[in-house]
């Protein structure tokens, strides 16, 4: 019974959530929404095209820097962290993991905005990779934790090298919450606004290349929601409803996709 | 019979604790070795040091020669890899990759070193292991399910098949019965009979009728040294020391 209420507890705000989105949303979507560029103040129609592929390319990128040194570290500190050096890198993890991201921006617009002398997509995703570090390390770390001791004897013993062991045998049963801990890192970072203000700046047009300014939906949505205009706002409603969709499809394919061949047991 | 192991002045420690206390001992080529003695006596750690598993633990070494075909396995530039690879070991709970169906399990030992095989050598190989461990006629049909899906008296099995697929000449069993019913243990112990002579085996047991059984030789241990070492009868019918005696007869322990 309490189980029920709890779960009740956690789903019903995010299925108000949603469906308000929808409510608000649903109507604006069509295929140009999908399809073109955000047209200028009291023309009719108009998408968000450019922010969708913008948001798509800074999360990629992000996701190069952020997923190997993270899961990498996570392993690391894991398997290895047991001295001063993994309390320390825990801890600053941990502190990482604190900073608001809007600090982190600025971090982004100091090391990158200024000597490149532009807003560019490799700010913003430097950004949201930092971002992303301290949770997929952590998370990893966890989940590689969880995995038996009995499994990596298991390998040793056969003669099996201790990195092979680590790679084959322990991140691959970790594999699943390891998973989990990305996407929650993604969806994160897919809605974050602050970081990006100043570094990806956000771009009304298709940006050219990824030293230049890009467009994101979170900035997108952001601009139009403060703006006086009806229409913009119908358009971040919209935006905002791709966005959630957009997360909830990620995970979704990321986890049948990877859905290994068998389930380590709990 | 020449000697597979001799073990020389071998001492063990878990940080400060000294788990192992001069041991020496030697064991005969394709002769089947039980260790029996209390819990906390040192025969897991024992076992462990004969193929370098002990120093995996943080804060464990071990000192002394342990010598494998005469080599000692202790040298500083021995890979302790390799001797893994000739030195299988059994674990007390069956611990089968969750992540590997039952054929992965049984190649394991080679698909995780990296070797490559061609698809018909790979099943040969496990077939030849899971008949070897008598499990073959039980999961011939379902190689590609999950190894975690067995009972723990057939899973126990696969582990044995998957140590025996890496050919290893001598095989550490810790407790391999322990978790296991009787009717499981039985189908281990005829196994292990089956695997007398082609392999060196090594087993550490609680249970006094199954060292009987199953071994030529037997070593009691207590509070981390060797009591005694001789043939299995002798020790059962007839032993020097008035410990190993009060052992077998239950009389401590």
């Amino acid at each position: 019974m309490t189980a029920v209420v709890c779960t009740l507890a956690v789903l019903t705000p995010l299925f108000l959530i949603f469906g308000y989105l929808l409510l608000e949303g649903f109507s604006s979507l069509n295929v140009s929404f999908f399809t073109q560029l955000p047209k200028p103040v009291g023309e009719v129609g108009g998408g968000m095209a450019n922010a969708i592929a913008g948001s798509l390319t800074l999360i990629g990128m992000a996701c190069l820097l952020g997923l190997p040194i993270g899961v990498l570290a996570g392993l690391y500190l894991a398997e290895y962290g047991h001295g001063s050096f993994g309390w320390a890198v825990r801890f600053c993890a941990d502190v990482l993991n604190g900073v608001p991201s809007i600090v982190i921006g600025i971090y982004a617009y100091t090391l990158v905005v200024l000597p490149m002398k532009s807003f560019s997509a490799y700010a913003g995703a430097c950004a949201l990779g930092v971002i992303m570090l301290p949770i997929v390390a952590r998370t990893t770390e966890e989940m590689v934790k969880l995995v038996p001791n009995s499994l990596r004897e298991a390998a040793l013993g056969l003669g099996v090298p201790t990195w092979r062991t680590t790679i084959w045998v322990v991140l691959r049963t970790a594999r699943g919450g390891i998973i989990t801990g990305i996407m929650l890192a993604v969806a994160r970072i897919a809605g974050e606004t602050a970081p990006l203000l100043f570094t990806a700046f956000g771009n009304q047009f298709w940006q050219r290349g990824l030293g230049g300014p890009i467009s994101s939906l979170p900035v997108q949505i952001y601009t139009y929601a403060i703006s006086p205009f009806d229409d913009w706002h119908r358009q971040a409603w919209a935006g905002a409803l791709v966005l959630l969709t957009l997360i909830f499809l990620t995970s979704l394919s990321v986890r049948l996709l990877t859905r290994g061949q068998f389930r380590a047991p709990r | 019979m020449p000697n597979k192991l001799e073990v020389h002045h071998l001492n063990a420690w878990f940080g400060a604790v000294h788990a192992l206390r001069d041991i020496s001992l030697v064991v005969p080529d394709g002769a089947v070795t039980a260790m029996i003695g209390p819990s906390g006596c040192g025969k897991s750690t024992l076992i462990r040091c004969l193929n370098r598993m002990h120093e995996v633990v943080p804060g464990a070494r071990a000192e002394g020669q342990v010598l494998l075909d005469g080599h000692n396995i202790y040298e500083p530039g021995v890979d302790a890899v390799q001797v893994r690879a000739r030195v299988g070991m059994v674990f007390q709970k069956p611990n089968p990759f969750p992540t590997m169906s039952i054929f992965d399990n049984v190649v394991a030992g080679l698909r995780l070193n990296g070797v490559r095989r061609s698809r018909r050598e790979l099943a040969a190989l496990a077939e030849r292991s899971l008949r070897q461990a008598a499990l073959w006629d039980e999961v011939k049909d379902q190689l590609t399910a999950s190894g975690v899906s067995l009972s723990g008296g057939q899973q126990q099995r696969l582990c044995i098949a998957r140590t025996l697929a890496v050919e290893p000449e001598v095989i550490l069993m810790d407790e391999p019965c322990s978790a296991l019913d009787p009717i499981a243990t039985t189908k281990i112990e005829e196994l292990i009979h089956e695997l007398k002579g082609a392999y060196t085996i090594l087993i550490v047991t609680h249970n006094m009728q199954q060292a009987a059984r199953v071994s030529d030789y037997t070593a009691f241990m207590y509070l981390g040294k060797l009591v005694e070492f001789g043939p299995t009868e002798k020790i059962f019918t007839t032993p020097e020391q008035k410990e190993t005696e009060d052992y077998i007869t239950g009389r401590f322990g």
